[in-house]
This record gives structure tokens, C-alpha cells and sequence, in this order.
């Protein structure tokens, strides 16, 4: 039986393929069409080659509950999410403008607080905010860059219009996946590839290397990089061994590095110490010097923000970037986009009630069975309250947690989230998805080609985190003349 | 190289060496006994006594006899020197290099652990005994043959080399030293088994046949152990596994105190037996070498895997 898109029906939602049954919208015509040739059989043998693919390409990710056995294969979906590049400029200068505004944000507030002071931005959140490290004050990074790697949640509502959900700049991850479902739908779909331009997305590492080279200390050709890791037992392990090998740089754990005397870093290697230039850190500011911050931490190095704040090695991010990446701070970037740039924003943020403000705090009391309530601090969709879905005790509990720490709690509107067909059984259903891409500043500034699809593959379901069971998309960016 | 990376491989390769060597010498222990008369009065226990084990034994299973002497050696994870506890380690040592090696050595590992832990537990029964050993054995050989295979004999490599030779002659001597004890306890009871037990040791390390055609004489005690001493071709014996450090060594950097400590242990090696010993003597003589490679051993942690700030 051959794929018939007269049965698809994305419903309310916004479907990214398709504008309504048997009508696919022009920058996704072709693959509809395509699509539309194989029968239901042909495409759950190309979706188990592709299973296949993960297995053998040992593509994984590791749940932190499962005890022993920790890596699963990655859950993906064969129908490719389609932007039109004509779309895609858009996003990507909205991107490459939030993060200029974001980088001035938090170089500001760790040096002159200009922002502070003119009254844009209440200074007792930046006082109070768990993410703002007094030991960063008065320090400029290279290029006054301190968010070199962002991985932005977008999402697209029922009208179309795409939002910024979250700027991610602690430690985002998922660019490995979005990588391998390119090589994996290269597999799937080869004849696709031939007959349309697809914009590429494999130069990320490279872009990633320049972007941290960009850093370095010592004006080297071939700067000493690592990526440093917690461990195995890390739920991005897979991706943090993935950059290193494809970057060329060393992956290293805490205890490989060492601050000496000279508050230069080095890594032990068989031919001694090696001074080491940029650290891509993936494990949190508070792990980073047991100095300076957890005296417990096992994974940090010693002497670390020393090093740091002599200026004899880079951090990537910075430490104390994450002050910015704060559910609160998101309700303000459209004011700082137009504080430090003086532009208006190209991309809108979803409507955001700060608790911490006591007229949106009643708001949010009144509404919460239609809001989704989010804890500031919290990332992975962890701690949240999804109003519509929740259930009486849940609410009342959230009502609780609202009134005794307003200052912890932020609401928005449920936002519908687009859908695009996914095989389920054989079938091409509606699911709904997100979109991070990946932005990267240093001396310069890039995006990838569209970034990481992340799918929800229970029917109706908004939860799109692959610690909740979502699954991934490849996603591709083509000019919309060709399609 | 990260000297954490280099040091998880020579532990990954000592550890899957280790379990082959420990299944090698349950299997030469087994079947020893067989060819020893009863009187002679050697039973399970020494083999705990050789593999230093006497205290956790005991805690663990006082007054056990062939059964649990068999489980404890072989499948118990509490026993840090079980041939399951050595594979456990092993697989956790490859499983955080997996970038290094070739995925198919990765698998090798985790395939020989799943082995290890489905039929270990079935060696209570003399008849599988031969078999699950064996197994362990074939697959171990497996592993170390597609390392060698298929890896790049760049610096990881010659740590795996560094790790498996060590092992392997700490592990000879343990097997020499075996055959030793079980001639002084049949000594005692003036019911020496011939050359039997030496046609064993050789067959265990699969020596036999080598030793047939590079030694041309009948199995002799003398002959065997300079054989499992000295020969400089013979990939089991301890002078072949120094020859395989030294190689090595010399190809990587910051080798000096490591390759002295080897110098002088291969001295020790060729010049201390005499032309005639005795088992007692013999038995010493192994104590000795197994110090010297532990110092080898502390040599290659001090130069590579622990540098000074």
C-alpha cells in the first residue's frame, strides 16, 4: 500500500510538511512526493536499516536511572523535518543577534553593570540569581565573548510564528545527534540528495575548533584544545568522546589536568605535562574548581578559575555565562537586544509571567490550569507544571511552590508546538516537535544549518526531552526554488 | 597520550590476560591433580595459597573443598583475583578507551564478559570444567589477536603490549611455581609423580609442542623450566615477554627508569638459576621474579602514568 497524504491529518497544530491533508507545503514537495512513491513496507525497511545504522555506529545515550547497563541506541525517525532556507536566514540572523545581545548581557554584568544602573534590569535578580558568580566580577574573556556554544529551543505555535523557548548556554548538548542523523538519513535517503541542495551541516566541528582556537592564550597555529568531561556516566558522554575525535583534541577528565605553579593548566600524558590552551568544559560551573566552588567535586581541577583569571587558559563557556541562561533573565532579552544593539528583536520570545513580580504572580495563581509553570533553575524539562495536563493535586501542589518562592517560577501560554509525519507502525502520524539549533561565537559568528529536530513520539505528547522518551529528526534547510 | 588513557589500556590488556592465564592454571591445576596420587595429600586448597587468597577464602567459604575452591576462583565477583572480577575489569578498562580501539575489540571484550559471566558459574561440574576454561581462553586469544590485527601499533598499542607481556610473565612464573608446590607436597609423601606433571605445565601454557621441536629431548623438570625461563622465542616464556616489554619501552617516551628496571630483571632471569635446583629453591627463585615485576610495574606507573606537577 503506498503512503497517501490525503489521509494525514496534522489537525490544529502547524504541521511543518504539510498545510493540510494532501496538501504539502512548496519547500517539502519534494519529499512528500517522493515519499508518496513507497509503500508502507518500503518504509519500515529503510526505518530498521536505519536502527540498524545507530546500533552498528554505536550512536547511544545514557539515562541517569537505569543503574548498570546505561547506554541506549538513540531513538530516531527516518521522515526528515524541512525548513525553507528562505525561512532559515531569518532565524539565523535572530540567532546570531541573541547571542551578541546575550554575550554584552553577561560581560556587563560582570564588569561595569551598565544595564543595572540606567534601570533596564532589576539588579536584585541579578543578586539573587543562583547562576551569577561573584567570582567572575571584573574579568574580560577574549573578544569580551563569554557563551561561545548555544543551543537555542525553538518552537513554532498553531499561527506558524516561531519563538525562542531557551537559550541554553551552560552546557547544551545534542549537536553530535544532529550530526550522526545526517550521516544515518544520507544512508536512508541517498536519492534526495541528488536531486536537491540540502545545506550541509557536517562542518560543525571544524567550526567548533576554529571557534575555540579563537581563545586561545598563546597565539598558536595549532592551539592545545580539550574537551573536558565528567565521565562515562554522563547522559552526553557519547557526545562529549564524539567532539573530541571529530575536533582532533584530547578528551580529558578532571583529574587530568593539573594548575601549576606557573597557574598555567596541563594535561598528564605519557611524555609529561603539556600546557593546554582552551578547555571545552562540559560539566557545570560548580564543578569546575573545588577551590573556588565544591569542595567535594572529584571532577573539577584545582586551581582551575586561578588559571583562568590570570588569563593563562581559556573556558569554554565561560564560567558565570550560565547568568544569563535563567528562565527569569529569558523574560528579559527582548529589552536586552534592544539595550545593547539598539535593534528589535528578529525572533519573539513566548510570553513569559516572572512570579517574582507580584501582579504576574496573582496571574499566574489565577491561570495555572492553563499555563505551563517552569522552575527558573531547572533544564531537560525536569520540575515543570503543564497545566492542561496535570492533574488537581499536581496544580495545587505547584499553587504551593509559586506562593512560598515566587522569586523561583516562571508561566507561559501552552504553546500548541507544530507537528510533522513521523512513522509510527507503518503509518505516517502527526507528532509534535522543537528545534535546537546550535550558535557559536568567538572571533566570529556561526549557525548551524539548521540544528536538532527533537520529536515527542507518544501521540499528543509535548515532552520532547530524549530523557522522556522523545526521539530526533534529521532536519534539513533547502532553497526553497528547488523543492 | 593522556596518561589516564594509557594507563586504562595496559590494564584493560593485563586484566583480559589475567583472566585467560587464571583459566590456564585452574585447567594445569585440574588436571595435575588427576596424575597425582592421593596420599601425596595436594587438594584445592593450594591453589588458593598460590593465588594469595587464603583469607578471603576462608571468609567467604571456610572449610570449602573442590566446589566452592572452583567458584571462588572462578566465578565469584567478590574475589578480586575471580576470572570474573578480571573480566569485569577489563571490560571497564576498554569501555572508557572505546575511542581507541577498534570497535570490534570493544565488542570482543563485551562478549568474552557475558561469556565469562553465563558459564563460569557452571564449573562445578568436572565435565564442563575443560570446556567454559577453554572458552575463555580461545576468546581472550581472540581479543589479543585482532588488537594486533587491526589497532594502529602506535603508543596505545604498545601499552596493551606493555600490559599483556607483564601479565603474562608474572602469570609463568605463578604456573612454574604451581608445579613446584605440588612436587614438594608429593616430596613429603615419596610418591613423585615422574615427568607427568611438567608434560602438563607445558600443555597448559600451550608449550608442549613448542617445546617438543625447539628442545628436542624428553620432558624433563630441568629442561622444562629453563625452557619456560629462558627462551627468547617462545611467546609464553618469561624471557620472550621481557624481550616484548623491551620493545615497547624503547619506542616510548620518557623510557629510561622503565627500561633499566627490565635490564636488570632479564639479568636476574638468565643468571640465577643454577644448573642444578631443587623445588624449594625453584619455588623462591619464582617469589623473587614476581618482586621484580612488580618493580617493572612501578616503574611504568611512575614514568607514564602518574607525571609530577
Amino acid at each position: 500500500m503506498k503512503i497517501s497524504w490525503s489521509e494525514y491529518d496534522p489537525g490544529g497544530a502547524w504541521d511543518e510538511l504539510l498545510s493540510g491533508p494532501g496538501r504539502p507545503r512548496p519547500h517539502a514537495r519534494r519529499l512528500t512526493r517522493h515519499l508518496a512513491a513507497l509503500t508502507a513496507k518500503q518504509l519500515g525497511l529503510r526505518q530498521a536499516a536505519a536502527e540498524r545504522a545507530i546500533v552498528e555506529m554505536g550512536i547511544t545515550f545514557t539515562v541517569y536511572s537505569e543503574g548498570q547497563n546505561i547506554d541506549r541506541a538513540w531513538p530516531f525517525d527516518i521522515i526528515p523535518r524541512v525548513i525553507a532556507a528562505s525561512e532559515w536566514r531569518g532565524i539565523e540572523a535572530g540567532l546570531k543577534q541573541r547571542l551578541t545581545a546575550l554575550n554584552l548581557f553577561i560581560d556587563d554584568i560582570y564588569n561595569e553593570q551598565r544595564i543595572l544602573a540606567d534601570g533596564r534590569f532589576p539588579r536584585e535578580l541579578i543578586e539573587t540569581s543562583s547562576n551569577f558568580l561573584r567570582e567572575c566580577s571584573g574579568f574580560r574573556p577574549a573578544h569580551g565573548v563569554w557563551a561561545h556554544v548555544c543551543g537555542s529551543d525553538l518552537v513554532r505555535d498553531a499561527d506558524g510564528t516561531v519563538y525562542v523557548l531557551e537559550d541554553n548556554l551552560r552546557v547544551p548538548s545534542g549537536v553530535s545527534y544532529m550530526l550522526e542523523n545526517r550521516i544515518v538519513t544520507k544512508q536512508v535517503f541517498p536519492e534526495l540528495f541528488a536531486h536537491q541542495r540540502i545545506l550541509p551541516v557536517d562542518d560543525y566541528p571544524s567550526q567548533l575548533f576554529d571557534t575555540l582556537a579563537s581563545l586561545s592564550p598563546r597565539p598558536l597555529d595549532y592551539p592545545e584544545v580539550v574537551v573536558l568531561t565528567p565521565g562515562i556516566y554522563n547522559s552526553a558522554y557519547f557526545e562529549h568522546a564524539y567532539l573530541a575525535q571529530a575536533m582532533g583534541a584530547e578528551l580529558v577528565e578532571g583529574g587530568d589536568l593539573v594548575v601549576a605553579e606557573d597557574d598555567c593548566v596541563y594535561m598528564r600524558t605519557i611524555a609529561g605535562l603539556e600546557r593546554v590552551d582552551v578547555i571545552y568544559r562540559r560539566v557545570n560551573d560548580t564543578f569546575l574548581d573545588p577551590e573556588v566552588f565544591r569542595p567535594d567535586s572529584m571532577l573539577g581541577v584545582p586551581g582551575l578559575m586561578r588559571a583562568w583569571r590570570a588569563g593563562n587558559v581559556a573556558i569554554a563557556n565561560a564560567p558565570g555565562a550560565g547568568v544569563a541562561d535563567d528562565k527569569l533573565v529569558y523574560a528579559f532579552v527582548p529589552d536586552i537586544i534592544r539595550y545593547y544593539l539598539d535593534e528589535e528583536p528578529i525572533l519573539p520570545n513566548v510570553p513569559t509571567h516572572a512570579c517574582v513580580r507580584p501582579d504576574e504572580c496573582r496571574y499566574v495563581l489565577e491561570h495555572m490550569e492553563e499555563l505551563v509553570v517552569k522552575p527558573v533553575n531547572e533544564s531537560g524539562g525536569y520540575g515543570m507544571l503543564i497545566g492542561p495536563a496535570a492533574s488537581r493535586q499536581e496544580i495545587e501542589k505547584f499553587r504551593r511552590l509559586v506562593k512560598r518562592k515566587p522569586r523561583n517560577y516562571v508561566a507561559q501560554p501552552v504553546l500548541q508546538l507544530s507537528t510533522a509525519p513521523t512513522l509510527v507502525k507503518n503509518r505516517l502520524e502527526p507528532r509534535h516537535l522543537d528545534l535546537r539549533p546550535f550558535s557559536l561565537q568567538g572571533d566570529r559568528s556561526a549557525v548551524t544549518a539548521g540544528g536538532l529536530t527533537r520529536v515527542a513520539l507518544v501521540k499528543g505528547s509535548l515532552v520532547v526531552n530524549s530523557s522522556q522518551g522523545g526521539g530526533s529528526k534529521d532536519t534539513w534547510v533547502v532553497e526553497d526554488g528547488e523543492a | 597520550m593522556l596518561s589516564r588513557v594509557a594507563e586504562r589500556m595496559y590494564w584493560g590488556a593485563r586484566y583480559v590476560e589475567r583472566a585467560e592465564n587464571a583459566a590456564r592454571l585452574v585447567r594445569v591445576y585440574d588436571a595435575a591433580l588427576m596424575d597425582l596420587p592421593r596420599e601425596a595429600g595436594v587438594g584445592w586448597p593450594l591453589l588458593v595459597d598460590i593465588c594469595g587468597a587464603r583469607r578471603l577464602f576462608n571468609e567467604r567459604f571456610a572449610g570449602g573443598g573442590e566446589r566452592e575452591t572452583l567458584r571462588f576462583l572462578a566465578a565469584d565477583a567478590a574475589n578480586p583475583s575471580s576470572i570474573i572480577a578480571s573480566l569485569e575489569n577489563a571490560r571497564e578498562n576498554f569501555r572508557t578507551t572505546r575511542d581507541l580501539c577498534p570497535t570490534e575489540a570493544w565488542r570482543a571484550v563485551n562478549e568474552l564478559y557475558l561469556y565469562g559471566r553465563r558459564e563460569l558459574p557452571k564449573m562445578a561440574s568436572p565435565r564442563r570444567r575443560h570446556e567454559v576454561l577453554s572458552g575463555i581462553v580461545r576468546q581472550a586469544q581472540q581479543l589479543t589477536g585482532l588488537l594486533s590485527g587491526t589497532m594502529s601499533h602506535g603508543d596505545a598499542y604498545h601499552f596493551i603490549r606493555l600490559g599483556r607481556n607483564l601479565e603474562r610473565a608474572d602469570m609463568t612464573t605463578r604456573i612454574i611455581d604451581v608445579a613446584a608446590a605440588a612436587l614438594m607436597g608429593a616430596h613429603a609423601a615419596e610418591a613423585r609423580p615422574d615427568n607427568t606433571l611438567w608434560m602438563a605445565v607445558l600443555k597448559s601454557l600451550s608449550g608442549y609442542q613448542m617445546y617438543r621441536q625447539y628442545v628436542r629431548r624428553r620432558i624433563r623438570d630441568q629442561d622444562v623450566v629453563r625452557f619456560l625461563l629462558h627462551d627468547p622465542l617462545f611467546p609464553r616464556a618469561v624471557a620472550h615477554c621481557l624481550l616484548e616489554l623491551e620493545a615497547s619501552t624503547a619506542l616510548l617516551p620518557n623510557h629510561e627508569a622503565p627500561l633499566r628496571a627490565l635490564l636488570r630483571l632479564q639479568r636476574i632471569v638468565n643468571e640465577q638459576l643454577p644448573e642444578e635446583f631443587n623445588e624449594a629453591l625453584l619455588h623462591q627463585l619464582m617469589d623473587d621474579l614476581q618482586l621484580e615485576l612488580a618493580a617493572v610495574h612501578a616503574q611504568v606507573a611512575a614514568a607514564w602514568f602518574l607525571p609530577e606537577a
